[in-house]
């Protein structure tokens, strides 16, 4: 199992690097009024058939060949289900896929989200020729990350070059906690 | 909020040095894998405290990578480390303290850290 909501992030969004997705966009939300916290993966890569899509929830699919389990859809699906939330996947082949969890927010068995910063960051630098669209909202207030908006200030200057890597986890961990006061949650 | 001028502010810095970081034969790798088992295990954590050391040290020679499954999940977090001309070395269970240590020892000493391995894990 994973400790914290951030790590599934970080390991479901790898699928989508390994379905050659070009953009990533990945949101979380929390609402206290519906007392909801919203997770969104969505890429523009190969996509699943219907067939495969249903595969994916069994611990017993993978398309590696390192080995015989795949579990990080169903510990993620898991996550979620057990705080009364829900899991769900869509998928066209040739457009990509989409990944949507909810959470119980004051679930007692809710993970806490965790490093999103961390999160965030290790995507975008040891994934410098994606593009990455981080959309994090919290009661009223939110913020976008968007590394095309990066790109065209950089021009030439990759997204790993280490004082942009520096910047990015700057600009993550500062307008995050404006966004959510730090509050840990 | 911070903005977008710090970025600008980089970019005009840094102009003129793109290209310095090129790959090639003689560097070094250090790989991690990042799939679910490694991720489930602490690798994230790991991940960040050599890519910060091995820039805090300026070993310019050396490449932190990520990979997927390396197929030993019970054994991770797994720290593989490459030298041109060398035996790869295996790292297993590393923590961020013990990668700590690898970057001291192993990159910038050149002492691999038998303890740590994965030959001494299994023998």
């Amino acid at each position: 199992m994973m400790t914290e909501l951030s790590l599934n992030i970080l390991d479901v969004a790898e699928n989508s690097v390994r379905a050659q997705a070009t953009l990533i966009e990945i949101e979380v939300s929390a609402d206290m009024t519906t007392d909801l916290l919203l997770i969104v993966i969505r890429d523009n890569g190969c996509g699943m058939t219907e067939e495969q899509v249903n595969a994916v929830i069994d611990p017993f699919f993978t398309t590696r060949t390192t080995r015989k389990v795949g579990l990080g859809v169903p510990f993620f699906k898991l996550a979620a289900e057990s705080t009364g939330g829900n899991f769900t996947i869509t998928s066209q082949k040739g457009i990509g896929t989409v990944v949507t969890a909810t959470f119980g927010l004051s679930h007692i068995d809710r993970m806490p989200l965790g490093d999103m910063a961390a999160t965030i960051h290790t995507l975008i630098v040891y994934h410098p020729d994606i593009d990455f669209v981080y959309r994090y909202t919290y009661g009223e207030k939110s913020f976008t990350l968007d590394t095309r908006e990066f790109r065209e200030i950089l021009g030439e200057l990759p997204l790993d070059a280490p004082d942009v890597s520096a910047y990015i986890l700057d600009y993550l961990r500062e307008n995050g906690n404006e966004t959510d006061g730090g509050n840990v949650y | 909020m911070k903005s977008l001028e710090e970025l600008k502010a980089i970019r005009e810095k840094m102009q003129g040095q793109v290209g310095l970081r090129k790959e090639s034969d003689t560097q070094t790798r250090v790989v991690v894998g990042m799939a679910t088992c490694g991720i489930a295990s602490g690798a994230r954590p790991v991940l960040v405290a050599l890519s910060d050391a091995v820039q805090k040290k300026e070993l310019s020679n050396v490449a932190v990578i990520q990979t997927g499954c390396i197929g030993l999940c019970q054994f991770e977090p797994i720290v593989e480390v490459l030298e041109p001309g060398k035996e790869k070395v295996t790292y297993v269970k590393v923590t961020p303290e013990k990668a700590l240590e690898i970057v001291d020892q192993h990159l910038v000493r050149g002492q691999v850290i038998g303890e740590y391995t994965i030959s001494n894990t299994i023998n």
